[in-house]
């Protein structure tokens, strides 16, 4: 109770009420599927970390936008997940250290903590030519992640191109990209987007944290509970494909009246995911709201299957 | 032969970059700036369909993640001949200044600052009283007082006693070229965690015409598809309501760190310059471009602001005598061609980096914030000017201290705050144009069987330029020139180094274990290296090689 009521306060000062931050824990449970009976245990999760959970990040070849999403994250804010829920013990984006420091900090939390981390991996793995396409210090991403993967408690593959090899992965696949799956034949939980909403990863880690165990996956080890149904049947603009009214030319008037976007190319009908439902940048909008077509871009090999994007499928 | 220093990774950037510098007499005698990684996207492109390639070419960068996205879609609609309509024009400004903002404060904060705050001085030795009044002294922060620095404090307290240190262990901390007073550190620590989560808050300006950040989702060639978004008043509100939230950051916090941090750290007035300046310009405000352009293009050479001349995209060539590809000679983008041949990693002599060498009449050029203050500066702009000298005064230093590492970084601070308030009046324009019943966004178009197209930009980083060929309406060629190809590109044939190698010759090293000066010349000039590297080879099975030093 004392350190519940410690840890309102401390929310308190830095500016959030603790109506807000139950809203927030209830709009996670239900994100996550489960009843509203969970969400006091959902907020313990963030309210008392006895030792915050250990988190070994590892950037191979991607564009950073999933680090960059996870930084925008807004409930928890970033500044509290990096310094109250979770331990990021090497993150070569947001890491003081640099060179041959970074290395000594790997290896130390891996000795530490081996079999106790979350691994979360953004980027594909170059695996032609024994993965000489993308280095660290020297050693190769396949090197790497033959190192660390193996050694979580969980792989945690955030975005499409640690998931499914995302866009250099697209033909003619110069560097023999792959997921992190694929690549290392091991099992993982996937977070597919380009980049993915960072609700998404929140809800896996609490899941994590709550059960001790990673949330219900589909067979393209998706968490269900994000990537359960279509981003078409949950699209807002559903009633307009139902009654055939279509945008079929941007700057149109049918566009400007929001109608569907289904002939533009839009991939919404084949794509798995809770973009119209959890939004991006808290909840401000998604790319339908703003007009565009859906790309499908947490589908693996999007960027083959679903081009050219502006084609009717 | 002085000794060598190698760090690998360089973190607190984008993208996977070796830095290997050799010291002698306590300075840094010679660099070498190494891409270490490639995708490929260029060869990707090939054979697709042309409005794909924005898309494509955005995923260079998800830092940076508006830049290519826009100058993509320019480069095709160059090429198929569609003028967009004014509030396309307008919105894409928007959304630019906004990634002017959010990308220069994560800059600043959390990929500059660590090389200058120490961190564990804020924690162990800063008193917040102390703390308070300096603050108050130096800015209008809206979050102060004794008691928010010293509940600052004791969070950080809380996490370096947990012991669970995370990306704040084994960093540079106690080196002796920290100069900043324990309550200097402890100012901007908390400005760090407040940058933190104000950045989250202003890419929701990206969201509101972009559909969501990074990778925003609304341009198309043509216009923009938010019209929906203009026409709700709320919308447009929400987006200047957190405009003036994030130009507030930037007026009363921003800008008076750089100022309170600069003054302690003049002597970086005088290390990590270069002499030559590129920017194309940007921020068009009528059709006419590039006259119109807000913050403007022109080309500085040894450092003489009074022989400044207009940018022409012909004269760019890139040299990869240094780097690994086939030889060939130095080649405009348009021709571009690209035929990578791996190979030892040979600094010495031979070649040593995946980044090409761009060259504009055949000299290296800095491109960036830097660049762009100095061009905006020589011709005048009235609000550059003002901020400059204003800037320059208050550190009482002379004008020669901003070809400099420090300059570099106070320039940066500078155009946002210009950038930053231009934003209020094209919202204006916005909201006047749908007053008057312009609500268009999207102009109509054919695409050619074949066609030849560009687009220049300048982007947070500097002078963007993509280039685009079309036939039988595929996409046949396809070449970007990027900021970061330009600052971290190796030697070029004439043995002329990149920006950042010529900027670090000379850096002061106080320890070459902990080579912290380094640091803060790389870091000034923004990496972000997967933008810089993007093209691979299809068809050679060699294996790229790298010698451990």
């Amino acid at each position: 109770m004392e350190k519940e009521k410690k840890f309102y306060e401390r929310l308190e000062q830095k500016g959030v009420s603790r109506r807000s931050f139950m809203k927030y824990c209830t709009f996670l449970t239900a994100s996550m599927g489960l009843s509203s009976s969970y969400v006091p245990r959902v907020t313990e999760v963030f309210a008392a970390p006895i030792q915050r959970p250990p988190v070994i990040w590892l950037n191979f070849a991607e564009c950073t936008g999933c680090t960059e999403a996870f930084l925008r994250s807004s409930y928890p804010f970033p500044d509290d997940l990096i310094l109250e829920i979770l331990s990021v013990e090497y993150h070569e984006t947001i890491m003081a250290a640099a060179g041959h420091q970074t290395e000594e900090n790997l290896q130390e939390a891996l000795k530490k903590y081996s079999g106790k981390f979350i691994c979360v991996v953004e980027g594909a793995i170059a695996t032609k030519y024994d993965g000489a396409y993308g280095k660290i210090r020297g050693r190769t991403f396949l090197e790497i992640a033959k190192d660390v993967c193996p050694k979580a408690a969980a792989v945690i593959c955030l975005g499409t191109c640690s998931s499914y090899g995302g866009i250099q992965a697209a033909k003619p696949n110069p560097g023999g990209y792959k997921g992190v799956g694929d690549a290392l034949g091991m099992k993982t939980v996937n977070i597919p987007g380009c980049p993915p909403n960072p609700v998404n990863l929140v809800g896996t880690v609490v899941n994590y944290l709550l059960f001790g165990r990673l949330p219900k996956i589909d067979d393209l080890g998706r968490p269900d509970f994000a990537y359960g149904k279509s981003v078409h049947d949950q699209c807002p603009r559903r009633s307009h494909f139902e009654n055939e009214e279509f945008v079929t030319r941007f700057g149109s008037q049918e566009a400007a009246q929001g109608y569907c976007l289904y002939k533009m190319g839009c991939k919404g009908p084949e794509t798995y995911n809770n973009c119209p439902v959890a939004k991006f940048n808290d909840g401000t909008s998604w790319p339908v709201e703003a007009g565009h077509p859906c790309l499908g871009c947490s589908e693996p090999d999007f960027w083959d299957k679903m081009t050219p994007f502006f084609e009717e499928m | 032969m002085g000794k060598k220093i190698t760090i690998d990774p360089v973190t607190r950037i984008e993208g996977h970059l070796r830095i290997e510098v050799e010291v002698e007499g306590g300075k840094v005698k010679n660099a070498w700036s190494s891409g270490q990684m490639f995708r490929g996207i260029e060869m990707i492109l090939q054979g697709r369909d042309p409005r794909d390639a924005p898309l494509f070419t955005q995923r260079s960068c998800g830092v940076c993640t508006y830049v290519h996205y826009l100058s993509s879609i320019r480069a095709v609609e160059a090429a198929v001949g569609v003028k967009i309509p004014d509030n396309a024009r307008i919105l894409r400004n928007l959304l630019h200044a906004a990634q002017y903002q959010h990308d220069h404060i994560v800059h600043f904060y959390h990929l500059h600052a660590l090389d200058w705050v120490d961190i564990v001085s804020a924690v162990t030795k800063a008193d917040p009283v102390k703390t308070a009044a300096l603050a108050d002294t130096v800015s209008n922060a809206p979050l102060g007082g004794a008691s928010y620095y010293k509940q600052v404090q004791q969070r950080l307290k809380t996490f370096v006693d947990s012991g669970q240190l995370g990306p704040i262990n084994n960093a540079y901390w106690g080196h002796p070229a920290y100069k900043l007073p324990p309550e200097a550190n402890l100012m901007a620590a908390s400005h760090y965690i407040e940058a933190l989560r104000l950045q989250a808050k202003a890419a929701r300006m990206h969201a509101i015409f972009g559909g969501k950040n990074p990778h925003l989702q609304s341009l198309v060639v043509g216009g923009i598809t938010s019209v929906r978004d203009i026409l709700t008043p709320d919308r447009i509100a929400e987006f200047q309501h957190i405009w003036k939230v994030t130009q507030d950051f930037v007026r009363n916090v921003y800008i008076p760190d750089i100022l309170a941090v600069a003054s302690f750290y003049k002597d970086w007035g005088g290390i990590g310059g270069t002499d030559n300046f590129l920017a194309w310009g940007d921020f068009p405000e009528t059709e006419k471009e590039p006259d119109s352009n807000f913050m403007p293009g022109g080309v500085i050479m040894k450092r003489n602001l009074k022989g400044i001349k207009m940018p022409n995209q012909e004269k760019v060539a890139e040299d990869v005598t240094r780097a690994w590809y086939e030889d060939g000679t130095a080649k405009h983008p348009s021709k571009g061609e690209t035929k990578p041949q791996h190979g030892d990693y040979s600094p010495e002599k031979g070649r040593y980096s995946w980044i090409k060498a761009p060259r504009y009449e055949e000299e290296a050029c800095e491109v960036g914030p830097l660049a762009r203050t100095l061009i905006a500066y020589a011709k005048g702009k009235k609000e550059i000017k003002e901020t400059v000298d204003n800037v320059l005064k208050t550190l009482d230093i002379p004008a020669d201290a901003l070809f400099s590492t420090l300059g570099r970084t106070a320039a940066r601070a500078i155009e946002t705050l210009v950038v930053g308030n231009a934003m209020e009046g094209w919202i204006n324009q916005l909201v006047g144009n749908i007053k008057k019943g312009d609500t268009k966004t999207c102009q109509s178009w054919k695409m050619p069987d074949k066609a030849m197209g560009y687009g220049l930009n300048d982007v947070p980083r500097g002078a963007l330029g993509h280039w685009i060929e079309i036939e039988n309406k595929k996409i046949k060629n396809y070449q970007y020139v990027v900021p970061s190809t330009w600052n971290l590109g190796p030697k070029c044939g004439k043995g002329k180094p990149g920006p950042v190698e010529e900027a670090l010759i000379g850096t002061p090293i106080a320890d070459p274990k902990r080579p912290l000066e380094v640091l803060r010349t790389v870091h000034s000039f923004d990496p972000c290296i997967a933008c810089a590297v993007h093209v691979i080879d299809p068809d050679s099975n060699e294996v790229y090689k790298i010698r451990v030093t």
